[in-house]
C-alpha cells in the first residue's frame, strides 16, 4: 500500500480535498441564523430535511422488512411442529419452537455431504470464472478494438440461450469428456456459464479506473506488471469481490445443470437435495424442507459477511485532475 | 386360473458384465475443508476447492465390474421416510442375497423426474432401473427409451397383478414398458363428527354415495349462519389447481372417458369427446361452485395439500383427496381431530364404481446392457410382500392381488380397509398412452377447464374448445 501511495498523485498536492475538490458544507441555517429575515424559510427548510431524512429512514425499513420476510419466515416455519404447520391461520413465531425438523431433515438427506460438494463446486467455478475473466475483461476495457467489440457482444448473445436449448448437446460434450457424474465436469460449466457476465461486471470496473493513474505509476517508472499488481489490483477489489459474490452464489443456487449432470448420490449438490423434501402433486414434507433450505442459505450469509467489507468502492475519487 | 396378461418370451443370455475401469473417486466429506475467517485458512480453502474442481475425475462414479459383477443403478422416486426406508432395506436384502447383480440406490424427485430421464436417456446415460408413473411412461415408451418387458418378466409377476393394471403399461402394439406397482384410489376425507351430526348417509365401499347423494351431503354439511352467501363452513372443496386429470378420471364413473381410443388398420387412433357422460361431473363440480354455494371458489386455486389447513380448522366437511394424502392429515392434525375415508361416490348407471388411476411403474431402460438382471430386480420389488412394504411406506396402495391382501393394509386404522376394498374399482386412466395428452393438458385442457370452473366459459365452449382444439393437438401426433 505504501508503494501505491508514494506512486499515486492522489496524494499529491490537487487530492481529494484540494481546489478540484467538492464545496465545503455551510451550516444548516446560513449565516443569518434562525432570528434573522430568512429564520422562518430555514426552519422549514429544516424541517422538510428531517421529514424527508425520516421518509427516507421509513422507506429503507419498509425495504428492509421486504428483504428480510422470507428468511424471517423460513426460521419461523423450520422451527414449527407439523401440527403448526398445518394451522389454517399461520403464526409468526412458532408456538412451541423445536429442532425436531432439523434432525429429521439431516436424518432423511446427506445435507452435509451435499452442501460440502456445494462448496467444493461453487468456490472453484467461482476462483476459475474470476481468475479467467479478470485479464480479460482488462484487456477489452483497456484496448479497444473491432475484435473487442465482437467478443462483447458475443458475450451478451451467450447470456441469451436458455439451460434447455444447451442441456442435451452439453451433456453429450461432457460425456465424451467422461466428465458426467462428475464435480469436476459441473464446476467446469459453472465456469463456462458464469464467465461471460463475469466478464461484462469486471469490464465496468476496469473502466472506472482512470488510465492516467496507470501512466503516472509509469512515469514514476513502474513496469507494466507493476502497475497492473500495486496500482490496478487494489483498485478492482470492490469489482472483484462483487463479482466472486455473484459468482459464487449462482452456482450455489444452481439447480438444473447438477440435476442433469450428477448421478452418485454421494456427489448430489445442496439445491438438487432440496428437491428430495417434495412429492407428487406438491405435496412436501414442509418442516425438514424449511430446516434444510435455511441451513442451505447459511454458506452464502457467511460468504458475504465475510466478504461484504471490501466491497466499499476505493475508486479514486478526485486522484486526478480534471 | 386367470388368463396370462401376455405371452412367455424367452430371451437367451444372461447379463453381460460392464466394462472394467473406474477412476479415482472423490470424497468430499473426508477431511473436507473448514472454512475460517483467517486469511491463511481461507487461501487453503480456496486453493483446495480450486484444485479439486479442476481435477475431472473428482467424484466420478463408477460400476467397478471389473470382477463380472454387475452393478445395476436404480432411480427411485420414494421420498417420504418410511418409503425410502423400505427401498434402502429391500435393495440391501437383495445385495446380500445376489452375488453376481449389485444395485445402486439413486434417490429421484417427482418434481424433476421428467427432465431428469430425458436428458439421461438423450445421453445414454440413464439407469438401468427407473421408477415413474404410468402417464410419465408414453413419451418414453414411443420414443424408444424403454425396454419391452414381456420377455423378461417371470410368470409371477405377470400373473399377480390384474389386468387393468397391465393395461395401463401396454402401449405401441401391446408392448409392456413397466411394471405397476403403485396406485391410489382418490377418497374423501371427511370431518368424522361434522358427518355424524348431519345425519346423512356414511357411504361405504360395497355402497358407496351417486353422485346425487353426495351432491346433497355437501348441501347438508354446508352452513351459512348469516345467509350472506359465503358459507362458514363448506360441504366439500375441489381442489382444481390441475384439473384436467381429475376431470378425465372422474368421467369414467358417469359412462365417460374423454380421450377414445379406436383401433385403427395403423395402430391406434386417439381423440377427445366430451359429450354428457364425460362432462357430468365435471358440471356437477361447477354447479357446486357456482350454484349450490356447497364448494369454494377459492379451492379452484388450490394444491390438494392447501386444503388440508381449512379442512382441519372446520371450514370444509369434506375433501375430495388422493388416497396418500392420509399421511399428512395424520401427521398434521390437531390432537382430538376425528376423521374418516369415504369412497369416492358412483355413478348412478350400472358400472359407475370405477375411476381412473394413474399407476406408478418399475421400467427398464432400453439401453441397459443389463436389461435381464434389471428386470429380475424390477420382479423383485413387485412381489407381493415387497409391493406391500413399498405401499405402506407410501401410503398408497399396491397393485398385486395378493399383497392387497396383507394385514396392515387392510386395518380400520386411517381408512387402510376403505382404500382397499376401493382397488377393484380402479381403472386405468382414459389418458393414458395417448400421445399428445401432455400438451393437450397443458395448452388446451387445462386453461379451458379453470375457465369452466371459474364459470368464465359455458359448457359448449369447454366441449367446442377441448375437442375442436384439443383434437388438432392429438392429430400432430398421429400423423
Amino acid at each position: 500500500m505504501n508503494e501505491t501511495s508514494a506512486m499515486s498523485p492522489a496524494t499529491g498536492p490537487s487530492g481529494p480535498s484540494g481546489p478540484s475538490g467538492p464545496p465545503g458544507r455551510s451550516g444548516p441555517t446560513g449565516p443569518s441564523g434562525p432570528t434573522g429575515p430568512n429564520g422562518a424559510a430555514g426552519t422549514r427548510a429544516r424541517g422538510w430535511r428531517r421529514a424527508g431524512r425520516a421518509g427516507q429512514y421509513a422507506g429503507l425499513l419498509c425495504y428492509l422488512v421486504f428483504l428480510a420476510f422470507p428468511l424471517a419466515w423460513l426460521v419461523s416455519t423450520s422451527l414449527k411442529s407439523p401440527q403448526e404447520l398445518g394451522e389454517a391461520a399461520p403464526a409468526w413465531l412458532p408456538r412451541r419452537p423445536t429442532l425436531e425438523n432439523f434432525r429429521a431433515a439431516f436424518e432423511a438427506q446427506p445435507l452435509a455431504r451435499s452442501a460440502l460438494n456445494s462448496l467444493v463446486v461453487a468456490g472453484g467455478a467461482t476462483l476459475v470464472s474470476v481468475a479467467l475473466a479478470l485479464p480479460a475483461a482488462y484487456v477489452l476495457a483497456r484496448h479497444r478494438s473491432r475484435i473487442g467489440r465482437a467478443a462483447n457482444a458475443w458475450v451478451l448473445v451467450s447470456q441469451m440461450f436458455p439451460f434447455v436449448l444447451v442441456i442435451i448437446p452439453l451433456f453429450l460434450v461432457l460425456k465424451n469428456l467422461h466428465l458426467i457424474d462428475s464435480l469436476g465436469g459441473l464446476a467446469l460449466v459453472y465456469v463456462v456459464w458464469n464467465l461471460p457476465f463475469s466478464l461484462w461486471m469486471l469490464q465496468g470496473y476496469v473502466k472506472a479506473v482512470p488510465v492516467s493513474l496507470e501512466e503516472a505509476a509509469a512515469v514514476d517508472g513502474a513496469g507494466r506488471v507493476r502497475v497492473l499488481r500495486s496500482v490496478v489490483l487494489p483498485l478492482l477489489a470492490p469489482g472483484l469481490v462483487a463479482t466472486l459474490m455473484f459468482s459464487f452464489v449462482t452456482a450455489w443456487n444452481e439447480f438444473f445443470f447438477a440435476l442433469v449432470l450428477l448421478k452418485s448420490p454421494g456427489n448430489q449438490t445442496m439445491s438438487v437435495i432440496l428437491t428430495r423434501f417434495l412429492g407428487a402433486e406438491g405435496v412436501a414434507d414442509l418442516g425438514p424442507l424449511a430446516a434444510a433450505s435455511l441451513l442451505a442459505t447459511v454458506p452464502g450469509l457467511l460468504f458475504f459477511t465475510l466478504l461484504q467489507r471490501r466491497l466499499t468502492t476505493r475508486l479514486p475519487a478526485g486522484a486526478v485532475k480534471g | 386360473m386367470r388368463r396370462t396378461p401376455w405371452p412367455h418370451g424367452t430371451v437367451r443370455g444372461g447379463p453381460r458384465p460392464a466394462p472394467a475401469g473406474g477412476g479415482p473417486r472423490l470424497s468430499p466429506g473426508r477431511g473436507g475443508p473448514r472454512l475460517s475467517p483467517g486469511r491463511g485458512a481461507l487461501r487453503g480453502v480456496l486453493a483446495a476447492l480450486l484444485v479439486c474442481a479442476l481435477l475431472p475425475s473428482c467424484g466420478s462414479g463408477d460400476d467397478g465390474d471389473g470382477d463380472g459383477t454387475v452393478t445395476l443403478d436404480y432411480y427411485s422416486l420414494a421420498w417420504q421416510k418410511e418409503s425410502v426406508a423400505a427401498n434402502r432395506k429391500l435393495v440391501a436384502r437383495w445385495n446380500r442375497t445376489h452375488s453376481r447383480v449389485k444395485v445402486r440406490y439413486v434417490q429421484g424427485s417427482w418434481d424433476t423426474v421428467h427432465d431428469h430421464l430425458l436428458t439421461s436417456f438423450e445421453g445414454g446415460e440413464a439407469p438401468d432401473v427407473l421408477h415413474d408413473d404410468a402417464g410419465d411412461l408414453t413419451d418414453f415408451a414411443y420414443g424408444g427409451y424403454l425396454a419391452d418387458l414381456r420377455p423378461y418378466l417371470p410368470r409371477g409377476t405377470r400373473t399377480g397383478i390384474p389386468r387393468q393394471s397391465w393395461d395401463a403399461v401396454t402401449m405401441n402394439g401391446g408392448r409392456v414398458y413397466g411394471v405397476p406397482f403403485l396406485q391410489e384410489p382418490k377418497v374423501i376425507l371427511a370431518d368424522k363428527r361434522l358427518l355424524e351430526r348431519s345425519g346423512v348417509r356414511l357411504p361405504t365401499p360395497r355402497a358407496p354415495w351417486t353422485w346425487r347423494e353426495f351432491e346433497n351431503a355437501a348441501r347438508r354439511l354446508t352452513l351459512d349462519g348469516d345467509r350472506d352467501g359465503r358459507p362458514e363452513r363448506y360441504g366439500t372443496v375441489w381442489p382444481m389447481k390441475e384439473p384436467v386429470d381429475q376431470s378425465v378420471n372422474l368421467a369414467l364413473s358417469t359412462g365417460g372417458r374423454v380421450l377414445t381410443t379406436r383401433r385403427t388398420g395403423d395402430g391406434v387412433e386417439n381423440a377427445v369427446r366430451f359429450a354428457d357422460r364425460d362432462a357430468a361431473v365435471s358440471a356437477l363440480i361447477r354447479r357446486q361452485i357456482d350454484e349450490d354455494r356447497t364448494a369454494p371458489r377459492s379451492g379452484l386455486g388450490m394444491a390438494g395439500s392447501d386444503t388440508l389447513p381449512g379442512f382441519f380448522a372446520g371450514r370444509y366437511a369434506m375433501v375430495p383427496l388422493n388416497f396418500s394424502f392420509r399421511q399428512q392429515v395424520r401427521q398434521q392434525a390437531p390432537d382430538g381431530f376425528a376423521w374418516t375415508v369415504l369412497p369416492l361416490p358412483r355413478g348412478e348407471r350400472p358400472g359407475g364404481h370405477v375411476q381412473g388411476v394413474v399407476p406408478q411403474t418399475l421400467s427398464v431402460a432400453q439401453e441397459s446392457r443389463h436389461k435381464r438382471a434389471a428386470a429380475a430386480f424390477v420382479a423383485y420389488l413387485a412381489s407381493p410382500a415387497h409391493q406391500a412394504a413399498l405401499a405402506k411406506g407410501d401410503w398408497l396402495l399396491p397393485t398385486a392381488t395378493t399383497a392387497l391382501r396383507d394385514p396392515a393394509l387392510n386395518r380400520r386404522a386411517d381408512g387402510w380397509r376403505t382404500g382397499t376394498a376401493l382397488a377393484r374399482t380402479l381403472r386405468p386412466s382414459p389418458a393414458l398412452g395417448v400421445r399428445g395428452y401432455t400438451e393437450w393438458s397443458d395448452k388446451i385442457a387445462t386453461p379451458a377447464f379453470q375457465r369452466y370452473y371459474r364459470a368464465d366459459l359455458d359448457l359448449k365452449g369447454l366441449q367446442k374448445t377441448l375437442v375442436d382444439d384439443g383434437n388438432r393437438v392429438l392429430n400432430r401426433y398421429q400423423r
